[in-house]
């Protein structure tokens, strides 16, 4: 059952990967990119990390895929990209045998390591099998050990925040002082 | 045709492994700046999907804390970088990956 489960959502997750990259319409990038997203949601939780399944679909697939589709609406792009063209001569072969050197490189890293994947103390108070939910587990942890990250990365929310509003705010159309004043008296009178 | 054997860390790793070399290849050939950003995603998914394969073969929350946070930054980073794709094409509209060589000269 676990491995029909694995296989339906490798599928998804894959399927919706060549999706991505190779439909020409960006609005159909994104819905693949929906696709994969589900398709990992689902492997989270046939890892036991429900309330990471939640998360990354409310916040990949609910929120960063709905503000690439806003993006996309808002300028326009979504006329197709013609991939027929290739910019940098030889840049496709290239991408391809350099993704292939990569894909061989990790596959045989994970394959060398074998069952020597002990790296350094476990933790005694973060175990999974302790029969708790993953979620009291993650919070126990996220609020003792890791709490000064925490704090950093909801004030780097912050940040982004501020950010993002000034980076795409309309420049606002620059007025030199003489010619304000006559338009103000203009308008008086 | 039910298999007997049950996906070991090692699939969900391969399968990560596959997904980080689409998402790579995707950043590499794709020209429209959108596109190569959900391409990126996808390379952080893979990278997610690993730390959650680890945490569960280590017995050890740490990998699902890491995802966490890698989330987080992720919504930000996309966030920002939106807003200065936004901005480019404000002032170059129809911009692709190309185009974007302002800091030349």
């Amino acid at each position: 059952m676990e491995t029909v489960v694995f296989i339906v959502a490798a599928v998804m997750v894959i399927g919706g990967a060549l999706g991505v990259v190779l439909r020409p319409n960006p609005v159909h990038c994104a819905l693949s990119l929906v696709l994969t997203l589900f398709g990992i949601a689902v492997l989270f939780i046939a890892q036991d990390a429900n309330f990471l399944a939640a998360v990354q679909v409310i916040v990949y697939a609910g929120a960063i895929v709905v503000l690439f589709l806003f993006v996309i609406m808002l300028l326009g792009v979504d006329k197709v990209e013609n991939l027929e063209i290739d910019e940098l001569r030889g840049q496709r072969p290239l991408a391809a045998a350099l993704g292939v050197a990569a894909l061989g490189l990790i596959v045989i890293t994970v394959f060398a390591a074998g069952g020597r994947r002990i790296t350094g103390q476990h933790s005694v108070s973060g175990t999974l099998s302790g029969g708790e939910p993953d979620i009291n587990v993650l919070a126990h942890s996220l609020f003792s050990d890791y709490v000064f990250a925490f704090e950093l990365t909801s004030l780097l929310l912050v940040i982004a925040v501020v950010a993002t509003v000034l980076l795409a705010r309309r420049p606002r159309p620059r007025r030199r002082p003489t010619e304000d004043v006559a338009e103000r008296d203009e308008v008086r009178q | 045709m039910i298999l007997a054997v049950t996906p070991t860390p090692t699939w969900y790793l391969l399968l990560a492994a596959v997904l980080f070399t689409i998402g790579g290849v995707g950043v590499l050939v794709r020209r429209n700046p959108l596109v190569m950003f959900m391409c990126i995603e996808l390379m952080l998914n893979a990278a997610n999907l690993s730390f959650v394969a680890y945490a569960k073969a280590l017995n050890d929350i740490s990998g699902q804390v890491t995802v966490f946070f890698t989330l987080v930054v992720a919504a930000a980073e996309v966030a920002v970088g939106l807003a200065i794709i936004i901005a480019i094409f404000r002032r170059k509209p129809g911009a692709t990956a190309d185009d974007v060589n302002m800091l030349k000269g």
